[in-house]
């Protein structure tokens, strides 16, 4: 059985908020009231999971369910708990957390409500519990909690949520399918083809094993503009589309100071128009950590800030100053994050945020300002042909996104060899690589300011 | 392939001759490694044409089967091969020494410390290449349904007697292989290419003869020279000069040699089985002997080069001190071994065909942990593995330039001295970064406070020492780096911990398909088709 | 597939290339392997044209002096046709229940399906009788099988003639391909590397097939699910498994778009060049060498020119023929002396982060390795056991 929602199904189209709605009251509905023990719902970049997970765990609290929370990471967690916290001052939340220093967010200290140990027994009681998958699977109880939500189920392993699975009778499981895949740092082809392929994603073997599960989608991307949605939604998601709660127009970006004819000028008033902005560097082999094009991302990011940029959204009638926090620099590795924080440190600006795909996943700002995976690499590779790396670099933004990158991309994408074993049983991944690379570079070659530094 | 990787196969290119990636051994080299150098029928799935095997460098013992289509000939083969490798792997099943072992209580649900035997040593099967390695697992799958007529008096081709458990074992040894680290089944290349670059990559690598000759090439000859010789040079018939490392042939051997040896073999057994009298029938067996004869000579011509290579590779890795941590990865080997002979004594049935959804995630954590420790490990063990690191920004050494004495807060200050360390590498440190360094074979960690400077002679790094100072409210002596020590820290844990039980197989959660069937039910044996018995 | 193109450019350039094959030299016709083939280097020019132009590479290989080193065992051939000969036994019934049973369970059990005769002269009548037995077989609604159909799909202008193991026709007028291969599916899985080359060989005839659905005025579909049939276990009992070909279809579209390209790269050969394996030796290896290649160690398993294009790499000192990897961090040095030069600092630009970054692997690595007692250009130690004292790592 699928729900899934088609925006456009349905006699006539429904507005945004009205499609969002409706789907949300399906999954709280098939959650509350269903009679299956799972529930999958897949949310595109921005399409308000967080908010149906506290949704969802507030209501399951406030009937009497006893819940316990599955995320994937600490900060990810104590995102949630705050969130939580904030919704509802009253409720009492447990945070499960490890007994390293520094477990969790100091900010939690502050909340009356929020309860923290490092021992599930301490916790029990309390209507919500939260904790990482991690602890969680250290975790032993003779009774199972009655419902556990699974948040970012997507980038948890199978063999994670084998782990965890015994602990509750039934669970709502959420995700964004687009995004990059869990790995394993050893080969697990042994177990290719498997239903419950260990290093496969918990989504995947819980479909395999119970594909009767009702399967929901989050329609309206609210963090990705009008200018976005669709190429993200066609390249990424192209068997699941969905669009942008937004319409052109009511997203502005504006700046102060005009510009002074430079690249990196050029390429933010093309942004700003259009959403999207390719700074083209003149073709080059180079290392990774390319001194021009790491120069240019950082004096992108520079002008950035000098012009006195104001985002105008559908949040707030008045234009509100784009400031070093609502930026952010995503790259593929860490060095070259590390060298695009050194040449932002030089001109003096540390409060940007620069940090690779992975880390940026569930985060959003107004601009990002992306190093091309593949710009200026000799060759290409499964890592940086990643559809998920590429997936998280071109959404985190509401308003623009900015592509650094070195000429020559296209052609070193068709003389890529495609000579990949296959392995009987894995259902094959959809968008490939490829094609979704291709796409994006298209789309922004319609955006492109060429730059000789 | 790393930086300083790529530069030592370019040194191999520029020099013509291997260079070095390690300065110990990091796998554990029996003191009398079982040598097996199989070949296999090409076009048939574990269809073994022959293969030399033992301890004994000197004296290899030659098993062919000459009609590998043959299901009897190739039972003798597995049943002769089981005579070599049985009585070599038991040999170790029984020197036992005293261990101990934390287990939990199935009564208190408590972890407690049981004494069990932990074999002393255990059996180490090497192999050319990887494809030998696939070989082994191959042969243990053929092997390990199979029944014998004890097992089951009705089954129309009973297996001999000791073929099904050599199939365990060799099961065994290709999954333990699987386990980053492990020893207890090699393949020869993967062992050469740990410890040596070539100017050659690394699917070239894959050719032993090619391999050895860059890492040891003829004197006067170039690596690269001698590797293509190796690869490619063949004599007036079309026949390779170093024939492949195998378990395949060459197709111009099968098609030229083998075929009509073969052939002539069909025929003789045929003029024999025809044979109207005894004296004819002496004659026609005079001449099968002969046939079958023809094809050993062959076959042994294929494989003794690679047999003496093998050899020579152990040589040349024996050449090389044992890295420290080896021996304790090799008492993981030994637990294993002794496991699998637990299980086999006490009558479990054979590994089955598929893992269950447990044991897959088991083994997958295992792996997972094996790697990491493994990596951790070599870099601890040997300098250019940490120079490879640290050039990735994963570890850093210097000198000490100060010290300062510090404590921590709270009731009872414990000492938290503050280290600054000179150095040139680049680590990639974040504010509270955990590094670690090896303090007597034991972990002592440190968190990164600050970075001052960073001019010539490299950045001094500030570092809060966190433990293995003793109890006392002074560090005990030689805990803390002191000025002028050269000192070396890694962002990676230098150990692993456990992760979480998992649950029992029986208890498989809905997630991932509830509990599997009986999983003490023994699979069918594979069926028979008409192609399988001439 | 490729942009239409006139009749006059299609037929210039068929002459172009018959010239660059030389005199009476007949074009080898790509097969489906072959074209499946082009997706290994879709960069190599080299490969692209002599391919394009029907050059037969494993006779260019050995008048080049470095023949190439694909054979086939015969005992390998003679098992592979057994097999096949048994999964198609019985008018196909075998088969014909392994696609039923995979891929079209909810229709009818195909008993008596129709095995229509593909025989006819020469690779057009074969393809010509193929087309028509498809059309025939869909219009009539059942289950058929066509045993080893021929199939043209127009390749840079010339028709190449691809043989599919068989080809099913659904009862409800869909397609789909068979690949029948010796290779065994073990406990349910196969080499993937086989596979991989099943599926990128199946996606060609795919492609092929749709050719001949588009002619056809109810245009059938043709299934980008093929079933690929192979020995059991240790068994000679056929099994399958459905594997999903729409990634390799794509791939192979592409690349044969790409081949359109030969006509710029025959373009830029000097009038006269010409690849007649009758040549002398030199005048060949200048001709070749008038293409640009682009050898990596994977072209050892995927080009008969593998040995040649390998050797000039070396001798140019290319760094990719080490791996491609290899050049993944040396930006924009590609030869050994030059990275090498750059590593020991005596060339290259201190500031480029390639150069810092290959002294530093210099710098430590030669540490490591004097600490460990090696001198330079040493293979094995100096010295026995030449470990420092302690533990390296303190």
């Amino acid at each position: 059985m699928t729900a899934a929602l088609d925006p456009h199904a349905g006699g006539g189209v429904l507005d945004p908020g009205a499609a969002a709605g409706r789907a949300t009251d399906a999954i709280l509905r098939d959650t509350l009231h269903g009679t299956h023990r799972g529930v999958v719902v897949d949310s595109p970049p921005g399409a308000g999971k967080s908010t149906l997970v506290v949704r969802a765990a507030l209501e399951l609290a406030a009937a009497g369910r006893p819940l316990m929370i599955v995320a994937q990471t600490n900060a990810q967690v104590d995102d949630l708990v705050l969130r939580l916290a904030e919704k509802d001052a009253e409720l009492p939340v447990g945070r499960l957390h490890s007994s390293d220093t520094d477990p969790y967010d100091k900010a939690l200290d502050a909340r009356p409500n929020v309860r923290k140990s490092t021992k599930a027994a301490d916790l029990a009681g309390l209507g919500i519990v939260v904790s990482t998958a991690a602890k969680w699977a250290h975790v032993k109880v003779d009774e199972p909690w009655r419902h556990a939500i699974v948040d970012e189920a997507y980038q948890m392993r199978s063999d994670a949520l084998l782990a965890v699975a015994g602990l509750f009778e039934r669970a709502l499981f959420v995700g964004d399918p687009g995004q990059l895949d869990p790995f394993s740092i050893v080969g697990g082809e042994q177990w290719a083809g498997l239903s419950y392929d260990p290093s496969a994603s918990a989504v995947t073997t819980l479909l395999a094993h119970n594909p009767e599960l009702p399967q929901h989608r989050l329609p309206v991307s609210w963090r990705l503009p009008a200018s976005a949605a669709p190429l993200v939604s066609g390249a990424f998601y192209p068997y699941t589309p969905f669009r942008s709660g937004t319409d052109h127009g009511d997203r502005r970006l504006s700046f102060a100071v005009p510009s002074d004819g430079s690249g990196p000028d050029r390429v933010i008033d093309e942004a700003a128009g259009a959403g999207w902005g390719l700074l083209e560097l003149p073709p080059r082999h180079t290392p990774r950590t390319d001194p021009e094009a790491v120069h240019a991302v950082a004096q992108v990011v520079r002008r950035l800030l000098e012009r006195g940029g104001a985002a105008v959204s559908e949040r707030s009638d008045d234009p509100v100053p784009l400031t070093a926090d609502r930026i952010a620099v995503g790259t593929a590795h860490r060095d070259q994050a590390a060298s695009v924080r050194a040449a932002l440190a030089g001109f003096g600006i540390t409060d940007v945020v620069v940090d690779t795909a992975n880390r940026l996943q569930g985060r959003e700002y107004d601009v990002t300002v992306v190093l091309h995976p593949l710009s200026g690499r000799p060759d290409a590779t499964a890592f940086h042909l990643e559809t998920g790396r590429l997936c998280v670099l071109a959404s985190r933004h509401r308003h623009a996104c900015i592509v650094v990158c070195r000429e020559g991309v296209a052609e070193l994408l068709d003389d890529h060899p495609s000579t990949e074993p296959v392995q009987l049983g894995v259902t094959v991944k959809f968008p490939d690589g490829w094609e979704a690379n291709h796409a994006v570079l298209d789309r922004l070659s319609e955006h492109r300011v060429a730059w000789r530094p | 392939m790393s930086l300083i990787t790529t530069l030592a196969r370019l040194e191999a290119v520029s020099t013509g001759r291997a260079r070095p990636t390690a300065t110990v051994r990091h796998r554990h080299l029996s003191e009398r490694p079982l040598v097996f150098v199989p070949l296999t029928t090409a076009g048939e799935a574990g269809a073994p044409l022959g293969a030399l095997v033992g301890t004994d460098r000197d004296a290899p013992r030659l098993l062919v089967v000459p009609q590998p289509r043959d299901r009897d000939l190739r039972f003798a083969f597995l049943a002769e091969l089981a005579d070599v490798v049985l009585p070599y792997v038991e040999a170790y099943a029984d020197a036992v020494e005293a261990a101990e072992r934390t287990e939990t209580d199935p009564e208190t649900g408590k972890r407690v410390k049981v004494e069990v035997d932990l074999c002393a040593d255990a059996p180490q099967l090497i192999v050319p290449s990887r494809a030998g390695a696939d070989f082994v697992r191959l042969l243990g799958r053929s092997m390990r349904f199979r029944r014998t007529a004890e097992q089951d008096p009705g089954t129309p081709h009973p297996a001999p007697p000791r073929v099904p458990l050599l199939g365990r074992w060799l099961t065994h040894f290709g999954e333990r292989a699987r386990v980053p680290g492990s020893s207890l089944l090699l393949a020869l290349t993967d062992l050469l290419s740990r410890h040596w670059a070539t100017g050659q990559s690394g699917v070239e690598d894959q050719h032993l003869g090619s391999l050895l000759a860059w890492i040891d090439p003829p004197a006067g000859e170039s690596g690269d020279a001698a590797a293509r010789r190796a690869e490619l040079a063949r004599d007036a018939d079309g026949q390779l000069l170093c024939p492949p490392a195998g378990p395949a042939t060459d197709p111009a051997f099968d098609n030229k040699l083998l075929a009509p040896a073969i052939e002539a073999y069909d025929r003789a057994r045929t003029a024999l089985a025809a044979a109207e009298d005894g004296a004819e029938a002496d004659d026609r067996f005079g001449a099968l002997t002969a046939a079958e004869q023809r094809i050993r000579d062959l076959v042994e011509s294929r494989t003794r080069p690679t047999w003496d290579a093998v050899w020579h590779g152990i040589d040349l890795l024996r050449a090389l001190p044992e890295g420290a941590h080896v021996p304790d990865r090799w008492t993981r080997d030994r637990w294993s071994f002794t496991a699998h002979r637990d299980r086999i004594t006490a009558g479990e049935p054979p590994q089955p065909r598929v893992d269950d959804a447990v044991t897959a995630a088991n083994k997958l954590a295992a792996r997972e942990r094996e790697q990491a420790r493994l990596d951790a490990q070599e870099a601890l063990d040997d300098p250019l593995v940490m120079a490879g690191r640290r050039l990735a920004g994963e570890a850093f050494a210097g000198e000490v330039t100060d010290v300062v004495m510090a404590y921590s807060e709270g009731r009872r200050p414990s000492p938290r001295p503050l280290v600054t360390v000179r150095t040139e590498d680049l680590p990639h440190l974040g504010e509270r970064t955990k590094v670690y360094r090896s303090l007597e074979g034991k972990p002592q960690a440190a968190e990164f406070v600050a970075q001052e400077g960073d001019g010539d002679g490299g950045a001094l790094l500030v570092l809060r020492v966190l433990d293995k100072m003793g109890r006392g409210k002074e560090p005990e002596p030689g805990s803390v780096p002191e000025k002028g020590d050269r000192v070396c820290f890694t962002l990676f844990e230098h150990d692993q911990r456990g992760g979480p039980k998992l649950p029992d197989p029986e208890e498989t959660p809905w997630t991932h398909g509830g509990p599997p069937g009986d999983p003490d039910a023994v699979p069918q044996p594979d069926p028979l088709t008409e192609e399988d018995v001439l | 597939m490729p942009p239409p193109r006139t009749r006059e450019t299609t037929s210039a350039l068929r002459h172009r290339l018959a010239e660059l094959r030389g005199p009476d030299v007949p074009a080898k016709a790509l097969d489906a392997r072959a074209l499946a083939a082009l997706a290994a280097n879709p960069g190599c020019k080299r490969r692209a044209l002599l391919d394009g132009a029907g050059v037969n590479k494993t006779v260019l290989a050995d008048a080049l002096g470095s023949p190439s080193a694909f054979g086939q065992s015969q005992f390998a051939f003679m098992r592979g046709n057994a097999f096949e000969a048994r999964v198609k036994a019985d008018g196909g019934a075998e088969l014909l229940r392994l696609v039923h049973e995979r891929l079209d369970p909810s229709a009818e059990p195909p008993s008596g399906a129709a095995v229509p005769d593909l025989a006819a002269m020469g690779p057009e009548g074969r393809a010509a009788r193929t087309a028509l037995a498809l059309r025939e077989a869909t219009e009539g609604g059942g289950w058929a099988l066509l045993d080893h159909p021929m199939l043209a799909l127009e390749v840079a202008g010339s028709p190449a003639f691809l043989e599919p193991d068989a080809v099913v026709v659904h009862p409800d007028g869909t397609w789909t391909v068979v690949e029948i291969k010796s290779f065994p599916m073990l406990d349910g899985s196969a080499d993937p590397a086989k596979v991989g080359a099943a599926a990128r060989q199946s996606a060609v005839y795919v492609l092929a097939l749709e050719d001949v659905a588009a002619r056809l005025d109810q245009v059938p579909r043709v299934r980008h699910r093929v079933l690929l049939v192979c020995p059991k276990d240790f068994t000679n009992l056929p099994t399958a498994a459905v594997v999903d070909v729409r990634k390799q279809r794509a791939v192979t579209r592409r690349q044969l778009t790409r081949l359109t390209r030969i006509e710029e790269i025959a373009d830029a050969l000097p009038p006269g060049t010409c690849f007649a394996p009758d040549l002398p030796p030199e005048q060949l290896t200048a001709a070749v060498e008038l293409l640009p290649a682009t050898y990596a160690p994977e072209c050892l398993a995927a080009c008969e020119l593998a040995f040649h294009c390998r050797a000039r790499a070396r001798r140019e000192g290319a760094v990719t023929s080490l791996g491609r990897s290899a050049r993944a961090e040396l930006g924009g040095l590609t030869t050994v002396d030059d990275v090498l030069a750059a590593a020991h600092g005596t060339a290259g630009d201190p500031d480029d982060p390639a150069v810092a970054a290959l002294r530093r692997a210099a710098r430590l690595r030669a540490e490591a390795l004097s600490a460990a007692g090696y001198g330079a250009g040493a293979a094995l130690p100096d010295r026995a056991g030449a470990v420092p004292e302690g533990a390296p790592c303190r």
